[in-house]
């Protein structure tokens, strides 16, 4: 109960100071606008076969990189208040460490809504039509990922708090996870040893699983999979990065 | 022969709350081969005024020469005959002390060999020699402090500007680096002008005090002028025994303004006079009183700012130390 | 003449820092060689008869403007640190010429671009791509006039902007667009028409297109013209505006 106050305490904090910084925000929606204006209108002429279906396909495909390019790159701004000595400051206060992490990612998941919303208007604008209680559904996988992706993030910038080692380690890491989950091409297009490697990605499952749900389809194989994968993988991260920060904060 | 002459300097700065007046209108003059201070506060616009005499920052109006060049029309000839050492140093952290100090060298346009030479020089001056090899963001700040006034020294320069040369140092760091900087003018001449807030510095170092607050010089002189400006020594004689007696006769002496009784004595506020205290054990004497101990306090520049500001200061001793 | 021999100085001693941590080089290597390993293959698939056998053909160049994006575009990164060391303070007291201060920096990262863009092209030979030498070599002209200018204008931004969680964001911004819109992921003729009009206004769709022909083998045609017309003006425009605001902020 402590925790959740705090992390409440903690949240209610980050969000206003995101809310003061109009530009951070409008930045984080820029990229995947950017990408469904001037990435999508090209896939669709790649996939002729698709149709109508392109956007249903891609649509999924750029929620995912939202997620992660929002929220993976949200250690960075943990990174000024270990500098500027703010975390600390909050450290020696008794509010709960589990909180301090908590009520960051609370936020990141909040920002993560509203640049979700707005991709799904924007889509619907260009042609995008799908399932609603897919695309509601959608909205819960992407969110347990921006749970997964943060907290990793914030693990991951206490273990290097320089930007410079921070910045390149995660793009290392992200390109990857992006290129293979077939967001910009279908991973039917790849040789088989790449699609070997692909399976190893467990944005790809989440990505398969939300074309079928944008497409109306609950029962299959791969929403059941991506159900799993992304609770698994939301489980796991936060367990390891209260670890981390409770080790940090001990 | 003046080595820096500054007169009227001002610098304004536009912000959204319409102009704020960073230095109001300053004027002075630094002798060849003094050690002057600017003493202030922070925002006082000791800053701000170094930045302009050293071509960082153009000033609003108002002229200034440096080193025999005008601050406006020559930028280049200040540039060369001037050294500067920031606040923030301006070392890179990976790069080692002496690659720094060679390129500092080049950039005054010494050849390699030249360069590499002056490196040495320096290095061993400054006892850098178990440093100069390693990345400069492995030094503790007093060292790295050191390597910084070498990298200003590295031309020669008329003049020297410091920045607050020894804001968050250890007091032993400290004392070494005066050390350092007061052998700068005594072996080459050097002309010293640093900015300080500290007003231990300044009275350890400076030959005259100029004090900043607010954009504008308000006092200047030497500290021990300054000091005397308050025109009263506190003295303080312990007593065993005779204690009314002693305030009795010392109250009738001219210089004396006030005198009280303390647990262990006197103290008295005396008019500044360097025999007062010569006269105090005569009388004494005269009336059989021995005293344990006299002492005299001379006010400190802290009291001075006080009374000249009306703000408080650092008081020495206070200085952040090096955690 | 002091600028050219305060450049060079300045320039060595940036190499040398760079040289030092090789793994900057390879770091910046790391996207352009993923999207090689990762996109391109697949590549081949959605491009099935797009310039003969060899989509690479087509795919390299446009990585190695993306190289240039994500490498000389972040230049001003390594500005900010020196900024705030107060490095660039100290030199600027020193009577070295203003100019030199961007054009060592500058100098530096067209030679470690070119590096780069030749380990790039050799993994690539690796994968199967096929060019005629001179095309290449042809090509690599233009990365380096493209180094040029993105550099200077990142130390521009970076004058700027002298904060990284500000700076690393407006340059995304201004880089993807550019990025996407150069045909560099799927090649523009997929692109509807507004896309297409759009994506003239991309300075690097000239680039990338000539640099297409260059490494088809096709040397007299109005691409590589248009491409080397482009690349000329950005090297001169940004260098200009470059040394302007360098000379005065540092005036």
């Amino acid at each position: 109960m402590h925790t959740i106050r705090d992390a409440m305490i903690v949240f209610r904090d980050e969000v206003s100071a995101s809310l003061r910084n109009r530009v951070g925000i409008a930045i984080g929606l820029v990229q995947p606008c950017v990408y469904l204006f001037l990435f999508g209108p090209l896939l669709t002429k790649a996939l002729p076969s698709q149709g109508d279906n392109a956007w249903r396909m891609y649509i999924p495909g750029l929620l995912v990189q939202l997620a992660l390019f929002t929220t993976a790159y949200a250690g960075f701004n943990l990174i000024p208040d270990m500098r500027s000595g703010y975390l600390e400051r909050l450290r020696v206060t008794p509010a709960s460490r589990l909180a301090l992490l908590l009520g960051r990612v609370l936020r990141d998941l909040v920002l993560l809504t509203i640049q979700l919303l707005c991709i799904l208007a924007l889509g619907l604008a260009f042609g995008l039509r799908a399932s609603l209680p897919g695309v509601l559904a959608s909205a819960g996988y992407v969110l347990l990922l921006g749970i997964s992706l943060a907290s990793l993030s914030y693990m991951l910038a206490l273990r290097l708090p320089l930007e410079y080692l921070f910045a390149p380690v995660l793009n290392g890491i992200c390109l990857p996870l992006m290129l293979l989950s077939g967001i910009l091409l279908p991973m039917t297009f790849a040789p088989g040893w790449l699609r070997g490697i692909s399976d190893a990605n467990p944005l790809r499952y989440a990505v398969d699983a939300m074309r079928d749900l944008f497409d109306g389809r609950f029962s299959t194989q791969p929403v059941a999979i991506g159900a799993l994968v992304v609770m698994a993988l939301a489980a796991l991260s936060m367990r390891l990065s209260t670890r981390v920060f409770g080790q940090y904060n001990s | 022969m003046h080595s820096v002459q500054v007169q009227d300097l001002t610098k304004t700065y536009k912000t959204k709350n319409g102009l704020v007046e960073a230095v109001a209108g300053v004027s002075f003059d630094v002798a060849q081969g003094e050690i002057v201070g600017f003493l202030g506060q922070n925002g006082a616009g000791k800053t701000t005024t170094l930045r302009m005499l050293t071509t960082l920052l153009k000033p609003t109006s108002g002229s200034a020469r440096v080193a025999g060049h005008d601050l406006s029309t020559d930028a280049q000839g200040v540039r060369r005959k001037i050294g500067y050492v920031a606040q923030s140093g301006g070392t890179s952290p990976a790069a080692s002390g002496r690659s720094e100090l060679v390129l500092q060298g080049r950039l005054y346009q010494m050849n390699q060999a030249d360069a590499v030479r002056r490196a040495d020089q320096l290095i061993q001056e400054f006892d850098l020699e178990d440093l100069a090899d390693r990345p400069t963001v492995t030094l503790s700040g007093g060292q790295r402090r050191r390597l910084d006034i070498a990298l200003g020294l590295t031309h020669r320069p008329d003049v020297l500007f410091l920045d607050e040369p020894s804001a968050a140092l250890d007091p032993q760091s400290r004392s070494l680096l005066w050390e350092h900087v007061r052998k700068v003018r005594e072996n080459y001449g050097t002309t010293v002008f640093l900015s300080t807030h500290y007003l231990d510095e300044a009275d350890a170092l400076c030959d005259r005090v100029l004090i900043i607050d607010k954009g504008r010089v308000v006092a200047e002189d030497s500290p021990e002028n300054l000091k005397a400006q308050l025109g009263y020594d506190i003295v303080t004689i312990e007593l065993a025994t005779d204690a009314d007696r002693a305030e009795a006769v010392l109250a009738q002496h001219p210089a004396v303004q006030e005198v009280k009784a303390q647990a262990q004595g006197l103290r008295l506020t005396v008019e500044h006079n360097d025999r007062v205290l010569l006269q105090f054990l005569r009388t004494l004497d005269e009336a059989g009183i021995e005293p344990l101990s006299i002492q005299v306090e001379r006010p400190t520049l802290d009291d001075v700012f006080l009374s000249i500001t009306n703000r408080s200061i650092n008081l020495p001793g206070q200085q952040p130390m090096n955690v | 003449m002091q600028i050219i021999s305060d450049s060079v100085l300045l320039f060595r001693r940036h190499l040398d820092t760079t040289m030092k941590s090789k793994i900057s080089i390879l770091i910046g290597m790391v996207q352009p060689v993923l999207y090689l390993l990762l996109f391109g293959p697949m590549l081949e698939k959605a491009l099935p008869d797009a310039s003969g056998s060899n989509a690479w053909q087509m795919y390299v160049p446009g990585l190695l403007v993306q190289l240039g994006l994500f490498g000389a575009g972040y230049a001003g990164f390594n500005l900010i640190p020196d900024m705030r060391a107060g490095v660039i303070e100290r030199m600027r007291v020193t009577p070295i010429s203003r100019l030199a201060l961007l054009l060592g920096r500058v100098m530096r990262d067209a030679v470690v671009m070119l590096i780069q863009a030749v380990m790039l092209t050799l993994v690539a030979v690796g994968f199967g791509l096929r060019a005629p030498l001179v095309g290449v070599v042809g090509s690599f002209v233009m990365v380096l006039a493209l180094a040029i200018s993105l550099a200077s204008m990142s130390y521009l931004l970076a004058l700027s902007l002298p904060t990284e969680y500000l700076f690393a964001p407006v340059v995304n911004t201004v880089a993807l667009p550019l990025l996407l819109l150069s045909g560099i992921l799927l090649p523009m003729t997929f692109a509807p028409g507004w896309l297409s009009v759009l994506s003239h206004f991309s300075p690097f769709r000239y680039i990338v297109d000539g640099m297409r022909d260059l490494f088809l083998g096709h040397y007299a045609t109005r691409s590589v013209l248009e491409g080397a017309i482009v690349a000329g003006v950005l090297v001169v425009g940004s260098l200009a505006l470059g040394t302007r605001k360098f000379v005065q902020a540092n005036s």
